[in-house]
């Protein structure tokens, strides 16, 4: 038992080769579309609105399609059942994802240049944590919008949970809810990182010698 | 749409009128042996006229088509091939439907006037090709002029200029949008408001042409300049291209230049054999203000054409003309006489030879006349009562009879010399007639004034329209017809009704205009504009003078209590804060006589006078969501004391 945990620790010690910090490198550039591109994207369709509406999830923004104007749309109407505007000052996630991408750019290179392995698990091991409480906090914003709703409002719907992944039809709307092209990038992030320790954890070696 | 799904629909289309054709033999010819003209869409054309008009729901039509809507002053959209009717544009009279002439900026433009008599709308132009950007429209009642921006298919402006009375021989275009014309009707004492009896008509009376400058960019109207000219009836016009480029032409009638009490214009101004058309070259009109040579009237510069020569000329046209139209290519001007079966073409080129060589028959008040002969390429044996000519893009034109209730298809020049001074031989080059119903006007092609017509399309603006639609007692609307002039034969396509009354229309290709259909907040700043509901605001401005700024937005308004006094003067801001196209909010105020309406992004502000003591509802016009009905306020007005 001891044993193992010597080894890992000899493991962790280990340098990253060449190609393991190239990895590194190119993990850290996938995070940059996130400060471009949507994290999550959802479209409502209904028969009135044949171009459908788009409403876009960026790190630091909100976005509605039509230059922006879907999101107005989408706030009037929900507006009618008492839902909360959608506004960005109220996203704190805003604030601090782009924050947490900037952090994990730089603790991505500060692994790729001090070449450890350990220092590239630190980076995998937040990241996941970091992943993980974004999901959750996506999942609960739409959770407390869909379930306070203004009593007093117009019409009264049940508090409902807006489709936090695929399709759902949500009163008159067809609603599809899908990661973006930032998000995709960082499941590449996350895979060229354990891919990056993979390369240079030497496994194959460390068994011929035994 | 796929090909193979048109393919489908047409074929389905086609079986379906195949069925009915063989169950109900005698229910279609009975309907379309109701006239004349309606026995000549037999019945294989029936099915090819279908197919070639029908839109399938959701599909759009390949062309705008503008009509003038006469004396109702407005303008009236249509889709081709469809005919179906889109929507009207008002311009020189309130319409209540989008609030035009009720808001304080509209009513100013119509400057107290309630209705206009539109005529003849004109797109601008680039290089002599629509360009999709604004459409201008003349008022023959008041000597006005007006133009639509087709961003937003709204009436922008509308210029009325000193010393033109009723103007019709307007609004014409040049290749450029250099110029667009304006031209007295009816000639009156010149300068304008000056009086001089009817007996006076022949020494006091003047006709007056104008050359419109417009302005590059934004496309606002002001004068250029305008030439004093004998008093006949200048009628109508057109803009020279290619080879005629930098001249304009106008007909005229009464170059008796009488007015007999009592005589009957329309024999006294029929007695010689012909009238004219005048050909101005605006070039020289410009080189004639810019050298000063031009009297300023009223603000105006005013040219008299005896003091600068060059830049009018007259030439001989069989009698009481109406129609003139420039050819595609510029050279061929065709002018018609209504009272002579014939339309005649000059050739420019001699024209231009002509004046350059001083072949003059007369002068009229100083204006040279050109010596007809010489200028003349033939005369055309088009038929009776022709009026106005459009072009396709094959060498061919076509003419509107009134009298024989005809199109005539006809080819312009080269014509063989022998030919031309032989009416006999001529009619050769008539190559076919389509009958209309009833009593052709204008009529116009799919871009037919531009350098390049697209010759596909025609439509017949006819004038009467008697037993071809459901009976609507006697104020009968008016018919167009929409004719395929593709091939080799005129193919009657459909029949279409407006209200009174179309003369003129235009025809541009669809994907030339790209409109709007949101003002975007940010891009257009009205200064009255709040773009929230905590923005708005009721101020009193000192007096009795209060203002309102006022929100809409699905579903309320906001204020939606609005406190004045007796007496108060209240202007209303009203901003749509929507931002989403077809939401469209209006503001009626109860017993005010008030109805506004703003388009998604749009501020529309209204003035009046809070006189009537007591409480008034106010609520939302246009229908805008499923709590319509609840977008409603107050307007309380407390009464004076005592």
């Amino acid at each position: 038992m001891r044993s193992i945990f010597f080894w890992i620790t000899e493991k962790l010690e280990k340098q990253l080769n060449l190609k393991s910090r190239l990895m590194l490198l190119l993990a850290a550039i996938c995070l940059v579309p996130s400060f471009f591109t949507p994290l999550w994207s959802l479209e409502f369709w209904s028969y009135q609105y044949p171009e459908g509406l788009n409403l876009y999830i960026y790190s630091h923004k909100l976005v509605g399609g039509n230059d922006g104007n879907d999101l107005k749309e989408i706030n009037i109407l929900n507006h009618y059942i008492g839902m909360a505007a959608l506004e960005e000052e109220d996203f704190l996630e805003l604030k601090w994802i782009p924050l947490a991408m900037g952090i994990f750019i730089t603790l991505t290179l500060r692994a790729m240049i001090m070449g450890r392995i350990k220092a590239a698990i630190d980076v995998l091991m937040m990241f996941s944590y970091f992943g993980a409480f974004s999901l959750w906090s996506f999942w609960y914003k739409l959770h407390y919008y869909g379930h306070n709703l203004d009593p007093r409002a117009s019409v009264k719907v049940d508090p409902f949970m807006p489709p936090v992944f695929g399709f759902e039809q949500v009163g008159q709307f067809k609603v599809w809810s899908y990661p973006g092209i930032a998000s995709y990038f960082l499941a590449l992030f996350s895979l060229l990182l354990v891919l990056a320790i993979i390369f240079s954890l030497d496994l194959k070696r460390k068994k011929s010698q035994s | 749409m796929s090909e193979n799904k048109l393919l489908a629909r047409l074929f389905l289309f086609g079986l379906i009128i195949a069925i009915l054709a063989l169950l109900l033999p005698g229910c279609g010819g009975s309907k379309s042996g109701r006239g004349r003209a309606g026995s000549e869409t037999g019945r294989s054309d029936i099915t090819d006229a279908a197919l070639k008009t029908y839109v399938p729901p959701g599909d759009m039509d390949e062309y705008y088509l503008f009509y003038s809507g006469g004396h109702s002053g407005q303008i009236f959209v249509s889709g081709i091939p469809s005919m179906r009717h889109i929507c009207t544009i008002p311009v020189f009279t309130p319409y209540p439907g989008t609030g035009y002439g009720f808001d304080d900026e509209s009513k100013a433009m119509l400057g107290g006037y309630t209705w206009g008599d539109s005529h003849h709308p004109g797109f601008s132009e680039t290089d002599g090709e629509y360009d999709g950007r604004w459409l201008f429209i003349n008022d023959n009642a008041q000597g006005r002029i007006a133009r639509i921006d087709l961003k937003d298919f709204k009436t922008k402006q509308i210029l009325k200029i000193p010393h033109i009375s009723a103007n019709h021989g307007s609004s014409f275009v040049t290749p450029n949008s250099e110029y667009v014309t304006m031209a007295t009707r009816m000639s009156v004492p010149f300068p304008e408001g000056t009086y001089a009896d009817v007996t006076q008509y022949g020494e006091k009376y003047k006709g007056v042409v104008a050359g419109i400058k417009i302005d590059p960019k934004d496309g606002t109207m002001s004068v250029g300049w305008e030439v004093v000219m004998p008093p006949f009836n200048y009628d109508l016009g057109d803009a020279g291209k290619g080879v005629s480029d930098g001249w304009l032409f106008w007909t005229c009638y009464n170059s008796e230049r009488e007015f007999i009490e009592g005589a009957k214009l329309e024999v006294t101004a029929s007695q010689k054999d012909k009238d004219f058309v005048v050909m101005l070259n605006w070039r020289e009109a410009e080189k004639a203000i810019a050298a000063n040579n031009y009297t300023t009237i009223k603000g105006i510069k005013v040219i008299d054409p005896a003091k600068a020569p060059g830049v009018v000329f007259l030439v001989g046209l069989a009698k009481s003309p109406h129609g003139v139209d420039v050819s595609p290519s510029g050279q061929w001007i065709v002018g018609s006489g209504k009272l002579s079966p014939t339309t005649t073409v000059y050739n420019f080129e001699k024209v231009l030879t002509a004046i350059k060589n001083k072949d003059f028959e007369d002068t009229v008040d100083g204006i040279p006349v050109l010596k007809y002969e010489s200028v003349r390429e033939a005369e055309i044996p088009v038929g009776l009562g022709p009026l106005h000519t459009q072009f396709d893009d094959r060498g061919n034109a076509y003419t509107s009879l009134f009298v024989e209730s005809a199109v005539a298809k006809w080819k312009l020049p080269p014509y063989d010399p022998g030919d031309v001074n032989d009416s006999k031989k001529m009619e050769k080059y008539v190559l076919e007639k389509i009958p209309v119903a009833y009593n052709i006007g204008h009529l116009v092609t799919a871009e037919g004034d531009s350098r390049s017509p697209d010759g596909n399309y025609l439509v017949a603006l006819n004038k009467l329209s008697k037993g071809r639609h459901l009976s609507v007692g006697p104020s009968i609307p008016e018919s167009a017809q929409l004719i395929d002039i593709s091939g080799d034969k005129m193919k009657l396509l459909y029949d279409a009704f407006t209200e009174p009354e179309p003369h003129y229309a235009v025809i541009i290709k669809a994907d030339k205009i790209k409109p709007f259909e949101v003002y975007k907040q940010g891009e257009w700043a009205d200064k009255n504009a709040v773009w929230t509901p905590e923005e708005t605001s009721i101020e009193r401005k000192g007096g009795n003078k209060v203002d309102v700024k006022m929100t809409a937005v699905r579903s309320f308004f906001s204020p939606d209590v609005i406190r004045v006094n007796e007496g108060d003067v209240v202007t209303i801001h009203l901003t749509n804060i929507e931002q989403t196209r077809d939401e469209l909010h209006g503001l009626a105020i109860d017993n005010y006589n008030i109805n506004i309406v703003a388009d998604p992004g749009e501020t529309k502000s209204i003035t009046f006078k809070a006189d009537k003591p007591g409480v008034y509802a106010y609520y939302c016009t246009n229908f805008c969501s499923a709590l319509h009905q609840e977008m409603q306020g107050y307007l309380l007005v407390k009464p004076k004391k005592g």
